[in-house]
């Protein structure tokens, strides 16, 4: 099957000769819930505006749907629906006139983007808000509507850049399930987040920018299972004694809190085990971190590209 | 040919454009209206009835195409300026961009928005003009054809000064050092035969000259200029700054990166 993306050899050189995109190559293939991940300045909105023509490649080769966009960039375009990073619509006009102007500028009718955008504006609990001006919006509402907006002309694939940024958690969540359903109903979504949990959560494959390279580009099952140490917090009573833990690296933090790190091969029985012969209760255990961070810190720490 | 595609594109940017102009009428449509009475009132009623007949006609008469002309001007002009640099400004401009829009549709729709205000303010002093003086019409082909490329010019040069402006002082530069005196200088208010050879020489450089001239043949029969070398000289500008304004979008000057 045609892949949804594919990226090869891409490089842009900036004036003043910064070199933000290195030779990135990738695919995503049709259906695919895709994260590109990196830390600030790595190169993915750079990357995503190569994509969608709003950066000149210098150069490589960019293919949506099999279309070159250097051959049919209509064509390619027409595929793509994109959430910029930051608010890009016109703060004065309301939520209706923006969304129904998009969708004429990929060629639909009034009357049917009518249509679209009240089905749109309900889904993500806009419709109250269709006649006020964009400005008036909270940044969560804001944030719905360039959603909104980047479905008017039902796109095959989906980039959102930074999605849920300042969003708040309860609102984040309602808006991963409508991810999900648009990816259930067979959009490709591409999604650059910093929320490492939300890629973990989303996300089928993977591919991890970092200085201008792909330092990583692998499905999240792969990546994860690369991952050989977790650390454990467990919380304990308060004036617990000093324990000790055999065979295990670990660091009492405080007379109540025990961090431990367990390798894949040895389990957590064996931690219990030693606590109970010692008579130290656990009250509770949590992850000290996302495991995907932990993975992301060390890769981007690295800094070895992609074979 | 068109596609269909195109057509509703070029349909939705028109229409957005007018709606901006529409929805802000007291700073688009009410100024010009103002502005423009006041000249009636000052040049042609009290100053006018002083000053006699220019080129056979009293100086009312004379000078309502030249106002009805510089009104089309600045606001074909400063439409399509200030709508593309604030659609730059606020960066929706990416919306077209992002989308399968060619970029002579960016480009037509946007001029077209600029002549519609450009004309629409045109009606309006024109109807203002009624009030202070019978308008008679020579040949209305001429006045139609005439304001319709002078419009086209003007929003094309918007469209290009916003293209290369970074701020929205650079968007009134052009307007307040260029087109203002160009525009006083181009025959509004008088017929460019009673200046001295050599200015009249000079007056024969600015392009707004042949636009009055052309406008006022429309009304009153008469012009400073052949009529076919102010049609020329517009068919050069809009040919020459319809090039440009697309070399420029393709480029992606000021709008990608």
């Amino acid at each position: 099957m045609t892949p949804a993306l594919e990226i090869k050899d891409l490089q842009k050189i900036y004036k003043g000769d910064f070199h933000a995109l290195k030779g990135i190559s990738l695919s995503v293939e049709q259906g695919d819930f895709f994260a590109l991940l990196g830390p600030n300045g790595a190169g993915k909105s750079t990357t995503i505006g190569v994509i969608t023509s709003l950066v000149n490649k210098t150069s490589g080769t960019v293919k949506v749907f099999g279309h070159d966009i250097d051959k049919a960039l209509e064509t390619a375009k027409s595929f793509i629906g994109l959430v910029p990073q930051e608010f890009n619509f016109n703060q004065f006009e309301s939520l209706t006139r923006i969304l129904v102007n998009q969708a004429g500028y990929y060629g639909v009718e009034r009357n049917i983007a009518h249509k679209r955008a009240e089905k749109y504006l309900k889904q993500l609990d806009l419709w109250e808000k269709r006649d006020t001006p964009a400005r008036m919006l909270s940044g969560g509402m804001k944030r719905r509507l360039m959603i909104a907006r980047a479905l008017m002309h039902e796109p095959k694939v989906l980039i959102l850049d930074e999605p849920t940024a300042g969003v708040d958690i309860e609102l984040r969540r309602s808006m991963w399930e409508f991810l999900r359903e648009l990816n259930a109903e067979g959009i490709t979504i591409i999604l650059t987040t910093h929320y490492l949990e939300e890629a973990e959560m989303l996300c089928r494959n993977i591919a991890i920018i970092d200085n201008g390279q792909i330092v990583e580009n692998t499905s999240m099952k792969q990546l994860l299972a690369t991952l050989d140490i977790e650390t454990f917090i467990l919380d304990l009573p308060a004036n617990s004694i000093q324990a000790t833990l055999n065979d295990f690296s670990y660091r009492q933090i405080d007379d109540h809190t025990l961090e431990v790190d367990v390798k894949k091969t040895q389990g957590l029985n064996s931690v219990f085990a030693q606590l109970s012969e010692q008579g130290v209760q656990v009250l509770s255990m949590r992850n000290k971190s996302n495991r995907l961070e932990e993975l992301f810190v060390r890769l981007v720490a690295n800094k070895e590209p992609a074979a | 040919m068109m596609s269909s595609t195109n057509f509703i594109a070029l349909k939705s940017i028109l229409h957005k454009e007018v709606h901006r102009f529409m929805r802000i009428w007291v700073q688009t449509l009410v100024p010009p209206a103002i502005t423009i009475s006041l000249y009636f009132v000052i040049f042609g009623s009290l100053i006018g009835s002083r000053i006699g007949q220019m080129g056979g006609f009293d100086y009312m008469s004379f000078i309502v195409p030249g106002l009805i002309m510089m009104s089309v001007i600045t606001n074909s002009y400063s439409n399509v300026a200030s709508s593309f640099f604030s659609a730059k400004w606020q960066r929706n401009v990416e919306e077209m961009l992002v989308a399968p829009v060619p970029n002579w549709v960016i480009v037509a729709g946007y001029v077209g928005g600029g002549m519609s205000r450009g004309i629409l303010v045109g009606c309006i002093v024109t109807l203002i003009a009624l009030f202070f003086t019978d308008i008679q019409i020579h040949n209305i082909w001429v006045i139609l054809l005439t304001v319709s490329l002078t419009s086209a010019v003007f929003a094309l040069g918007g469209l290009i000064n916003a293209v290369f402006a970074g701020s929205f002082d650079d968007i009134s530069i052009i307007p307040t050092f260029v087109l203002t005196p160009l525009t006083y200088l181009g025959g509004v208010f008088y017929s460019i035969s009673l200046l001295p050879p050599f200015w009249q020489g000079v007056s024969q450089i600015n392009p707004i000259v042949y636009m009055v001239n052309a406008f006022r043949y429309g009304f009153l029969g008469i012009s400073d200029v052949e009529l076919s070398t102010a049609f020329t000289v517009l068919g050069i500008f809009i040919i020459g700054l319809w090039a440009t304004a697309m070399y420029l979008i393709k480029k992606g000057i000021g709008l990608r990166s």
